[in-house]
């Protein structure tokens, strides 16, 4: 049975040169089909990534009790010293606490693709940023100077954003900011972001407080006796996230839009593809009558005979799923865009094309080419071999 | 017309082919009017949200920085400018964070001077409003979603704003009476919305009292707009709170662009969508033609002209297209409730089906021409012979 398979379906195969028409449109179906939901889902890939990078298990973020998100956040001076003494803190070679107490806003920066304004974050950080933000890494120019009004920016608010290249000069406030430096942080949501010393930017502001504090732990074993240390203090009312629980629920919602856009419009998309897919198979059925027919009449089975349909079915829309995710990768791996994330501010990223995406895509193209190749199978299946003989 | 039943009958030729081949086109017209009316969502988001003679100032800097009360009074004295309110944003929800309700602290006499004409509100209940300090109006709609009841108290959470007195984010207000949009076409922007005191809120909060986070105001003469923002910004040029004043329909325009080129992703997907259908259709219509050949120039020696069989194949292939781009067209209209709640405060409208129509005839005659003019230049002798 093998054999006769084996047979059959490379004798199909070398006839598909004459069907190149019929045979490319499973082909080119099922890879619009797979180019678009590969890229649709990079986006949400990318988003997740980006947000994903932002945390360390071992450090903590802590916010005040009810605020769900830093913008909304509000931490006093004194909450701050009471943080910088709870337990499991990791500490600098003068016993000083690695926190950084942040002051996040946003401020408004035109894009460069509308000219509109965005919501950009400006994030006022403590002293001890680059040990508690080992990842943080200066790019070009240099880091700001704490108390003078300099700010450094994110490689991806630089790409996405007017006016952020080191030496530009930022109005706010009444008063010039300059761009010193631009830095990466290992492609996670800083990027997007603005760094500017803290209290600098408090006094611009007007605000006394912080938004949250960002700790540093000695493992990611302290987080729970630092989190009971501090909620159950009577003097503070704070919310203690581990960074990569607070960024995960961050990317939450529009990730799973994403997902449910994406998957929407591609199993729509793949119906349309199957009925492409139905079409062509039933034409080869159609046009190879005779030869089926001659096949059965000299002692193939009906089954090698319908496997081998499935089989080029299948081998076509393997090609296309393949060459859907490649177009998918070509055109729009990496690709930088901006939206508003979860938090009223916009977060850069890039379209991430994963290995799990092209897998899934190809298992996508299979399914469909399976589908469209089953009911042409089966009619070549219960082709009346007599009948199709006589045909002409 | 007497050719139609020619016409339909060649389309029927292969009956499973046609199917499949139609139900495919159906399935690129339900995505491209699912898409396409996203699309103009999007693009006309600023058209539902207010009239033409409604402003809107925020701090220069940052939505997020508030403004100084005190600037009311000196708004309120720009000419042109027929009333201001002031509205802080409050960040709330119901029970959980995912139940967002769009709860704004209102002063209760100028906020609908501002916005005349925009709700519907009975009278008693609007003198109850007016009456009850700690007293919330509350969209029909919503009322229903939750199931709350005139007379009910009701606790919202802020994610911002504490209280003076217990230091807690809860709040309780008094349902006092509900409301409804005047136009029906801005109900889904309302459906999650809540206005209670402005005054009750100040006096209440821990910080930050004395400031608003942004200015309403109403203008007499729309076609004044530009003017009569430029007069606003330059009360403020050089106090530490700088002021951008536009027109509302502009300002919710630069909030949607923050969501990036929707527009343009939805255009991808869909030149993706056509360029396989073109192949696909056009594929079909080839094979079909070439199947034809004999018959084809049957036709001719009868007496029909080169142009007349070309007419016919175009004619096919435009019945084909339209008849599946209305019944897509259709299923996508059928869908857009289901959309419209994964968008809730996005205006669906389904103007942006019509260019449908439109983009089935161009994508018809792209299809059927090349086989129409293959069957066009068709030599009768070869053709009967069976030479192609």
């Amino acid at each position: 049975m093998f054999k006769q398979l084996a047979a059959v379906s490379w004798m199909n195969l070398q006839t598909l040169p004459q069907r190149i028409g019929a045979s490319s449109v499973i082909v080119i179906g099922i890879a619009g089909v797979v180019a678009v939901l590969v890229s649709v889902l990079a986006m949400s890939a990318g988003f997740k990534h980006t947000l994903a990078d932002g945390g360390r298990a071992d450090r903590a973020i802590i916010l005040r009790g009810g605020s769900d998100a830093e913008l909304n956040s509000n931490i006093t001076r004194a909450d701050i010293d009471t943080i910088s003494n709870a337990p499991g803190i990791a500490k600098d070679a003068n016993g000083k606490a690695l926190l950084s107490a942040e002051l996040v806003s946003v401020v408004n920066v035109p894009r460069v693709d509308t000219g509109t304004d965005a919501n950009v974050t400006l994030r006022g950080v403590g002293l001890m940023l680059t040990r508690v933000r080992p990842e943080l890494t200066i790019v070009s120019g240099r880091m700001f100077q704490p108390a003078v009004r300099e700010l450094i920016a994110g490689a991806g608010a630089v790409k996405q954003f007017r006016g952020l290249t080191p030496g530009s000069v930022l109005h706010l406030r009444g008063a010039d900011w300059l761009v010193t430096g631009v830095f990466t942080s290992n492609g996670d949501v800083h990027e997007s972001e603005l760094l500017a010393d803290a209290d600098t930017v408090g006094s611009s502001l007007e605000r006394t407080g912080y938004s949250s504090a960002i700790a540093l732990l000695t493992d990611p074993a302290a987080f729970t006796p630092f989190k009971d240390a501090l909620t159950t203090d009577p003097q503070l009312k704070v919310d203690v996230q581990r960074e990569t629980d607070y960024y995960a629920a961050q990317s939450r919602p529009l990730t799973k839009t994403i997902n449910v856009v994406g998957n929407t419009v591609a199993v729509i998309m793949a119906i349309g593809a199957m009925f492409g897919a139905l079409n062509s198979m039933y034409s080869a059925v159609a046009a190879r009558g005779r030869e089926i027919a001659t096949l059965r009449a000299i002692g193939f089975g009906a089954l090698p005979v319908s496997l081998s349909i499935m089989l080029e079915a299948l081998l076509l829309a393997l090609l296309g799923g393949i060459i859907g995710a490649a177009l998918a990768w070509f055109f729009f791996n990496g690709h930088t865009v901006s939206t508003l994330g979860g938090a009223f501010a916009q977060v850069v990223f890039r379209l991430t094309v994963t290995p799990t995406l092209i897998v899934g895509g190809i298992v996508w193209a299979c399914v469909i080419g399976l589908l469209g190749g089953l009911f042409p199978a089966l009619r070549a299946a219960r082709l009346s071999v007599a009948d199709a003989l006589r045909a002409a | 017309m007497k050719y139609f039943p020619l016409i339909w009958a060649t389309l029927w030729r292969k009956r499973v082919r046609t199917i499949f081949t139609l139900l495919s086109i159906v399935i690129a017209f339900l995505l491209f009017g699912m898409l396409e009316t996203v699309d103009y969502a999007f693009a006309h988001a600023g058209d539902g949200v207010a009239g033409a003679n409604q402003l809107i100032t925020i701090n220069k800097y940052s939505i997020t920085l508030s403004l100084p009360l005190a600037d009311v009074q000196e708004v309120r004295a720009v000419p042109g400018v027929s009333a201001v309110t002031w509205i802080t944003w409050f960040g709330a929800y119901y029970q959980e964070s995912k139940n967002f309700v769009f709860a704004l602290p209102i002063e209760t006499q100028s906020y609908f001077d501002v916005h005349t004409n925009t709700f519907v509100v009975k009278d008693d209940e609007m003198a109850a409003f007016r009456n009850t300090r700690s007293g919330a109006l509350v969209y029909s709609g919503l009322m229903k979603k939750f199931g709350w009841k005139v007379g009910d108290k009701l606790p919202l959470h802020s994610t911002i704003w504490t209280q003076k007195s217990t230091g807690s984010l809860d709040w309780t207000f008094d349902i006092v009476g509900t409301f409804d949009a005047k136009d029906p076409a801005q109900a889904s922007q309302m459906s999650s919305n809540v206005m209670f005191h402005y005054e009750l809120f100040d006096e209440g909060r821990s910080f930050g009292n004395g400031q608003v986070g942004w200015l309403e105001e109403r203008v007499s003469d729309p076609s004044q707009s530009a003017a009569i923002s430029s007069r606003i910004d330059a009360l403020f040029a050089n106090s530490s709170n700088e002021t951008k004043t536009q027109p509302a329909k502009d300002f919710s325009m630069t909030f949607i662009k923050q969501f990036g080129d929707i527009g343009f992703v939805l255009r991808a997907i869909l030149g993706a969508v056509f360029f396989t259908l073109l192949f696909l259709t056009g594929n079909t219509m080839m094979q079909s033609v070439r199947e034809r050949i004999p018959e084809l120039a049957v036709l001719k020696t009868l007496g029909f002209s080169d142009g007349g069989v070309l007419a016919l194949v175009i004619a096919e292939s435009l019945l084909l297209c339209v008849i599946a781009a209305l019944a897509g067209l259709a299923l996508s209209y059928a869908t857009l409730p289901y959309i419209q709640q994964g968008l809730p405060g996005v205006e669906l409208s389904s103007n942006a089906l019509l260019p449908g129509v439109a983009v089935a005839v161009v994508l018809a005659i792209v299809v059927g021409l090349p086989p129409a003019l293959r069957a066009m230049r068709l030599n009768i002798v070869d053709a009967l012979a069976d030479k192609r």
